[in-house]
C-alpha cells in the first residue's frame, strides 16, 4: 500500500496502478477519454491532466498525465490546482473544434462520455470560429452506425477491435487533424464483438444501428437486471424498454462474468422479442381464445388425460421447467434434449459437482497462463468466452514485462510490445480452423474422435497413470508432448472443451488432461449448447427418446411441450410421428415454430424481457432475470401457466417456485439467494426500474385514455414499474441502469466498483453453486479412430455465432449476417469424389432420399477424411443432424459422388 | 380612526380611475409574441419539419405532459413519428421551448383551450404542427449540423470544411 496526497487529503492505495484509475477508484472526478480500465492507458486525449510534486517543499508541480504515472508512496498530486483545470479545459476545447452540432440528431446524446467530461471541465461556451474538419462515413453493416465527424481520436476503438478483440478491418487511416477510424473500404465489421464499439466509443461515431431504428433516450428506457439467453455464458445484460417494445440491450457489468464486453449475437440479437411471429394470444385448435378459457381448458386437458408427460427445454428457467415437473410429476418429466446432447450434458454436470477441479468464471479465465482448447471453436458456441481466453494469451507477456521489465500492466503499448516476444503457450485441437488460431502456439486439426484420442495422450503423458491413448502419428505424439510438456509448467493452466462436437470422449479427455495437471489451480471450463443447459442438465429428467418411446407404445396420451421446438431436436420423421400420436398436444413458447404449429393448445409465453426465473450457466453459476416491462394481457409467463392449472397447490408466487426448487435439488439449493425475493425493500420501497428522467409519462397513454393509468404492480419481483424509489441505496448488482450524477454514460460504472474494472461492490450478481469438491476416476473410453467409407459422409453441425442460435435468428439485423450456406469439405475428400470448391451437391440419406442440396466449399484446415460440416441450427440445414451418414451426388448429374 | 378614512378615501377615488380589466371575450388583451401560450410545432424555412425528435422537450417538461417517438425519413433527417401533448397537464412553463435546439416547438400567445371532454385536449402532431416558422423566422438546425441528409453531404453544412480524403499521402 501506498500513502498519497491529493490536493492536501491523504489516501492509502495499492501501489503500482495508475493515479487516474486511483483517483477514479477513490470516487474522485476526473476527466478521461482514452484510458478504459480493460484496455489500460494509452496517453493520447491528454484530458487527464494533473499536478505532480516532487515533494512536499514544491509549490510549483509539474503538468503530468494522471493515466501515464504510476502510484508512489509519499506521491503528492492535485487535481484542482487552477494550471491543471485550465489545461484540461484547453484540451477539451481543443477536441471539441471540429465537433458536429450534432447531439440532438446523435444516438450517444444522453447517455455521452464527451458530452459528461465537456461538462465536468467547464467549457460550456464555443470560441472556435473556424471551419470543421469533416469526414466521409462507412457503411459498416447491419450493427454499427458510423458518423466519423463526431470523432475526437482517443483510439479506444482501434485498441479495443485489434488489440482486444483481435480483428484487423477496422484500423486508422490519415495523420494529424485527419485521422479516420474505419474500414479500407464499406462492409461489415467483421469481428463478432463489434457491438461493443458503441459502448467503447467516448462518443457518437460507433452507434448501435438496430436501437437507432427504434430510437429512445437512456432516461426514458425502462430497465431491469437481466441475463442473456443466447448462450451458456449468462452475460449480464441490461435490456431496455419503451412504449411496450424491448428498444436495445447493453452490458450490465458483472465483474466475475462478462466484465465490459457482450458479444454481437448478445447485443443485437434481442429484436426476436418484437418479432411478428410471437404468439400474442393463447390458440385452442389454431382458433385465439382468452387467457381464462385457454386456462380451463389446459385444466380439462389435463384432468382427462391417461398420463400426460412434460418435455422441459434447456432455454427455460430453472422455475419454468420445476413447474413442468411438479405438474405431470418426476416420472413424466423429459428434459426434451436429444439422446447425445443429454449424455453430454450429464457428464459435465457429473465433472463440475464431483470431478474436483475448478471451473472457472471469465475473469479467472483471463488470468490462465496456458491454454488448451479441445474440439470447440469457441467464438462461435461461447462467443464472449473466446474474448477472455484471448486476454489470456497475453498473461506470460504481462508477466514478463512485470517481472523483468518492471512496466505495470496497464502501460499497454509497452506491454504490447513485448508480446512479440514472451507467447503465453495456447493450443487449439479442433475439427477445422477457429477465429482463436492467430493466438494459438499451435493447433491439430481431427475429426472428434481423434480430437479425444489426441486429448487421452496428452493426459497420458501429463500423468502415466491416466490410461493410454491409440498410437499417434510423430508429428502428432511431438505436439501433444509439447502440449502436456507446456501445461505441466503453467501455474494456472486452463483447459476448454464443450459439447459443439457432440462426442462424449472429447469431454472425458478434457476431464483426463485437467486431472493429470499437477498445479492446484488448475481449470476447466465447457461451452454448452443453450443458456440453461446444465440447469436441466442438474434436474436430471429423462432423454427425449424416452418420451418419444412412452408415446408410441401408448403409455400416455397427452404432451406439455415447455419452449421447446423438437424439430431442431430431433429428426422430422420421428417428430412428426411423436406429436401426431399424441391425442392432446400442449405447447407452450413465445415464438412460432415447427412445434408451435401441430399444438392443440398453445399457449404464448413471455419472453426474457417480460418473465423472472433462474438459469445456470455453464460455469455453475445461478443467475435471476428480471422482467423489463410486464407482457401483454393475453401473454403469460411459462411459470404462470403451468402454475394455474396446478390444483391445490401452496405455489402463488415466483418465489414460492424458486424455494421448492432448491428444496427438491440438493445442488440447487443455493438459488434462493442469488437475487432478493419480492419483498425486498430499499428504504420501504421497491427498486425503480425507470430513471429520475423518465419522461412523457402523462401523455404516454394519453392518446388511448387522458386519465393516466395505474402503474402495472409487480408481485414477483423486488422492482417497481415506476421511478419512485431511492437509488442511491440499491446494491450494485440490482441496478438496473448505471448512473451517477455528473455521469451520463456507461463509464458511471466506476462509482459502483471496488475499484475500476473490480467487483461491484457488495458484490457481483450470482451464486455459484459448486466449489471443487471429490474427484472422479480417469475415464478410459478412448473411441477408435473414425474410419470413412468411400461414398460416405458423416454430418459434423459446427456451431455459427449468427445462424446456430433459435432465438436470435428471428433478429433481423442477425439474420442480415448469417453464416453463409454451404457445406465445408477437406480437399482431400473433395477431389477423390470430383467435387469443385462451389459445387453445387444434393446431399441424400444412405436410403437415398434426398435431403437438401447445398453449396460446397473446400476448407484446407479440415483434415479428417469423411466430415461433412455445417453450420448447426441453421434453418436451411434443419434436415441434416449431427452424425448422420450421408451420400452426395453433384446437381445436375446422376452419378453418386465417390463411388 | 383618521387612518380609517384615509383608506375610505383611496378607495373612494379609484372609481374614477379607468379600469385596468377589459370586457372579455368581447374585448382582448393584445398579447405579445413571447407570450406563453399553446404550444406549435413549426417548420424551417425550406417548409420542413423542424422538430428532429430529440427528446429534450419531453425530458424537461415539469409535468412529464409530452411524449414522442423518433423517426428518420429517406432523406435521412430525424423526425417525430408522433408528437403528443397532455395539454390538460401542460402548466405553460415554457421550458420546451427553451430546450428546443432546432426553436421547431414555440409557445404562442393563445390561451383559449377550454374543453368540455379532458380527451380533447391530447394534442397529436397533426393538431400541433403549423406551416410557418414560428417566432425564429432564419434557422435551419440542418445547416448547422454536421449529420448529412438528402441535397446537404458531408461539407457542406455552415462552417465546414471539404471532407478528408484519408487515402492521400499529402499531409
Amino acid at each position: 500500500m501506498a500513502r498519497i496526497q491529493i490536493d492536501g487529503q491523504f489516501y492509502s492505495v495499492p501501489e503500482g496502478n495508475n493515479v487516474l484509475s486511483t483517483c477514479l477508484s477513490l470516487g474522485l472526478d476526473l476527466p478521461y477519454f482514452c484510458w478504459h480500465p480493460a484496455m489500460g492507458s494509452a496517453g493520447a486525449c491528454r484530458q487527464c491532466a494533473i499536478i505532480q510534486y516532487k515533494d512536499e517543499e514544491d509549490t510549483r508541480g509539474r503538468l503530468v498525465m494522471a493515466c501515464m504515472t504510476p502510484v508512489t508512496d509519499n506521491l503528492r498530486i492535485s487535481l484542482n490546482a487552477e494550471q491543471a483545470r485550465q489545461f484540461r479545459r484547453d484540451n477539451i476545447e481543443l477536441l471539441m473544434t471540429n465537433h458536429p452540432h450534432d447531439c440532438p440528431v446523435c444516438e450517444e446524446g444522453g447517455e455521452c462520455h464527451l458530452q459528461d467530461m465537456t461538462h465536468m471541465t467547464g467549457h460550456n461556451l464555443r470560441r472556435y470560429r473556424g471551419r470543421k474538419r469533416t469526414h466521409n462515413n462507412q457503411n459498416l453493416g447491419p450493427f454499427i452506425n458510423h458518423e466519423m465527424n463526431r470523432c475526437i481520436a482517443c483510439y479506444r476503438c482501434t485498441r479495443f477491435y485489434n488489440e482486444y478483440a483481435g480483428c484487423d478491418d477496422l484500423q486508422v487511416f490519415g495523420i494529424h487533424n485527419n485521422v479516420y477510424f474505419g474500414r479500407f473500404e464499406d462492409g461489415a465489421l467483421e469481428s463478432e464483438f463489434s457491438g461493443n464499439l458503441v459502448e467503447v466509443c467516448p462518443t457518437g461515431v460507433f452507434t448501435d444501428k438496430t436501437f437507432s431504428a427504434h430510437f429512445t433516450r437512456k432516461w426514458d428506457l425502462q430497465t431491469a437486471p437481466s441475463i442473456c439467453v443466447h448462450c451458456s455464458l449468462g452475460c449480464n445484460i441490461s435490456p431496455g424498454e419503451r412504449y411496450g417494445e424491448l428498444r436495445r440491450i447493453v452490458n450490465r457489468y458483472n465483474g466475475d462474468v462478462n466484465g465490459y464486453f457482450l458479444c454481437d449475437r448478445g447485443r443485437f440479437g434481442y429484436d426476436f422479442v418484437n418479432s411478428s411471429k410471437r404468439i400474442q394470444h393463447p390458440r385452442i385448435k389454431q382458433r385465439n381464445a382468452c387467457i381464462q378459457t385457454a386456462k380451463e381448458h389446459f385444466h380439462q386437458l389435463l384432468t382427462r388425460a391417461k398420463r400426460t408427460i412434460g418435455i422441459g427445454s434447456p432455454r427455460a428457467t430453472l422455475e419454468a421447467n420445476f413447474a413442468l415437473r411438479s405438474l405431470v410429476g418426476e416420472t413424466n418429466f423429459f428434459s426434451g434434449i436429444e439422446d447425445t446432447e443429454y449424455q453430454l450434458l450429464q457428464t459435465v454436470s457429473q465433472i463440475i459437482r464431483d470431478g474436483g477441479i475448478h471451473s472457472p468464471s471469465m475473469r479467472e479465465v483471463e488470468q490462465a497462463d496456458a491454454l488448451l482448447i479441445l474440439g470447440e471453436d469457441v467464438t462461435h458456441s461461447a462467443p464472449r468466452l473466446a474474448l477472455s481466453l484471448r486476454q489470456a494469451a497475453r498473461n506470460v507477456s504481462i508477466e514478463l514485462a512485470a517481472s523483468a521489465l518492471h512496466v505495470p500492466s496497464w502501460q499497454n503499448a509497452a506491454v504490447r510490445e513485448i508480446e512479440k516476444q514472451a507467447l503465453t503457450p495456447v493450443f487449439i485441437a479442433s475439427i477445422g480452423r477457429t477465429r482463436l488460431d492467430d493466438i494459438a502456439l499451435d493447433t491439430y486439426h481431427g475429426s472428434p474422435d481423434y480430437l479425444a484420442n489426441f486429448g487421452f495422450a496428452i493426459a497420458h503423458y501429463l500423468d502415466s497413470s491416466a490410461p493410454e491413448a491409440n498410437a499417434l502419428d510423430a508429428d502428432e505424439n511431438k505436439l501433444a508432448h509439447t502440449i502436456a510438456a507446456a501445461l505441466k509448467q503453467a501455474k494456472r493452466p486452463l483447459i476448454v472443451s464443450g459439447t459443439s462436437c457432440s462426442s462424449l470422449a472429447v469431454i472425458q479427455a478434457a476431464y483426463n488432461i485437467a486431472k493429470a495437471l499437477p498445479s492446484p489451480n488448475r481449470q476447466l471450463t465447457f461451452s454448452l449448447p443453450e443458456c440453461n443447459s446444465l440447469g436441466l442438465a442438474l434436474m436430471a429428467g429423462n432423454d427425449l427418446q424416452q418420451a418419444f418411446t412412452a408415446i408410441e407404445q401408448g403409455q400416455a396420451d397427452t404432451v406439455v411441450i415447455l419452449e421447446n421446438d423438437l424439430y431442431r431436436r430431433a429428426e422430422k420423421q420421428k417428430v412428426d410421428a411423436f406429436l401426431e400420436t399424441a391425442e392432446q398436444l400442449v405447447v407452450i413458447d413465445s415464438l412460432k415454430n415447427p412445434t408451435t404449429e401441430k399444438a392443440d393448445l398453445l399457449l404464448p409465453a413471455a419472453s426474457f424481457a417480460e418473465s423472472e426465473g433462474t438459469l445456470v450457466n455453464n460455469e455453475g453459476r445461478a443467475q435471476r432475470y428480471f422482467p423489463v416491462y410486464p407482457a401483454p394481457d393475453s401473454i403469460c409467463a411459462s411459470w404462470q401457466w403451468l402454475l394455474g392449472t396446478m390444483e391445490n397447490s401452496s405455489w402463488q408466487h415466483h418465489d414460492d417456485l424458486t424455494t421448492a426448487c432448491a428444496q427438491a435439488f440438493p445442488d440447487l439449493t443455493a438459488i434462493t439467494q442469488v437475487a432478493p425475493g419480492a419483498d425486498y425493500r430499499v428504504k420501504g420501497s421497491k427498486i425503480p426500474r425507470q430513471p429520475h428522467r423518465y419522461s412523457g409519462r402523462t401523455a404516454l397513454h394519453a392518446n388511448i385514455d387522458v386519465s393516466e393509468p395505474g402503474q402495472p404492480t409487480d408481485s414477483e419481483t423486488p422492482f417497481a414499474y415506476s421511478m419512485e424509489g431511492n437509488m442511491a441505496q440499491v446494491p450494485p448488482a440490482l441496478l438496473p441502469v448505471v448512473w451517477s450524477p455528473g455521469w451520463d454514460s456507461n463509464q458511471a460504472i466506476n462509482k459502483f466498483q471496488e475499484e475500476t474494472g473490480g467487483h461491484l461492490r457488495e458484490g457481483d450478481a450470482g451464486i455459484r453453486l459448486f466449489e471443487v469438491s471429490g474427484t472422479l476416476a480417469w475415464f478410459n473410453g478412448i473411441p477408435k479412430p473414425y474410419i470413412s467409407e468411400p461414398g460416405v459422409w458423416e454430418v459434423m453441425a459446427l456451431p455459427h455465432i449468427f445462424g446456430s442460435e433459435e432465438l436470435s435468428l428471428q433478429s433481423p439485423a442477425i439474420a442480415q449476417r448469417l453464416a453463409t450456406v454451404c457445406a465445408l469439405m477437406n480437399p482431400l475428400d473433395a477431389e477423390q469424389a470430383g467435387i469443385d470448391n462451389g459445387d453445387c451437391v444434393i446431399i441424400s440419406d444412405l436410403s437415398g432420399a434426398s435431403l437438401l442440396t447445398t453449396v460446397i466449399q473446400i476448407d484446407t484446415n479440415l483434415s479428417s477424411a469423411g466430415l461433412l460440416c455445417i453450420t448447426a441450427g441453421h434453418p436451411k440445414f434443419q434436415a441434416l443432424k449431427m452424425g448422420m451418414q450421408v451420400t452426395l451426388r453433384k446437381f445436375n448429374s446422376d452419378s453418386e459422388v465417390g463411388s | 380612526m383618521l387612518s380609517q378614512i384615509r383608506s375610505l378615501w383611496e378607495v373612494l377615488k379609484h372609481t374614477f380611475v379607468k379600469a385596468d380589466t377589459v370586457e372579455y371575450p368581447e374585448q382582448r388583451r393584445e398579447l405579445y409574441p413571447r407570450y406563453r401560450g399553446r404550444i406549435i410545432l413549426t417548420r424551417d424555412p425550406d417548409g420542413e419539419e423542424r422538430c428532429v425528435a430529440c427528446n429534450l422537450c419531453a425530458v424537461v417538461c415539469p409535468p412529464d405532459c409530452i411524449a414522442l417517438q423518433k423517426a428518420e425519413d429517406e432523406d435521412g433527417r430525424w423526425y417525430p413519428e408522433f408528437f403528443r401533448i397532455n395539454f390538460s397537464r401542460c402548466i405553460m412553463c415554457g421550458f420546451c421551448e427553451e430546450a428546443c435546439p432546432t426553436h421547431a416547438i414555440q409557445l404562442t400567445p393563445d390561451f383559449e383551450m377550454g374543453e368540455y371532454d379532458r380527451q380533447n385536449m391530447v394534442y397529436e402532431k397533426q393538431n400541433l404542427l403549423i406551416d410557418g416558422t414560428g417566432k425564429y423566422h432564419d434557422y435551419n438546425f440542418y445547416r448547422v449540423a454536421g449529420m448529412t441528409i438528402n441535397g446537404k453531404n458531408k461539407g457542406q453544412a455552415e462552417n465546414e470544411k471539404p471532407p478528408v480524403d484519408v487515402k492521400t499521402l499529402l499531409p
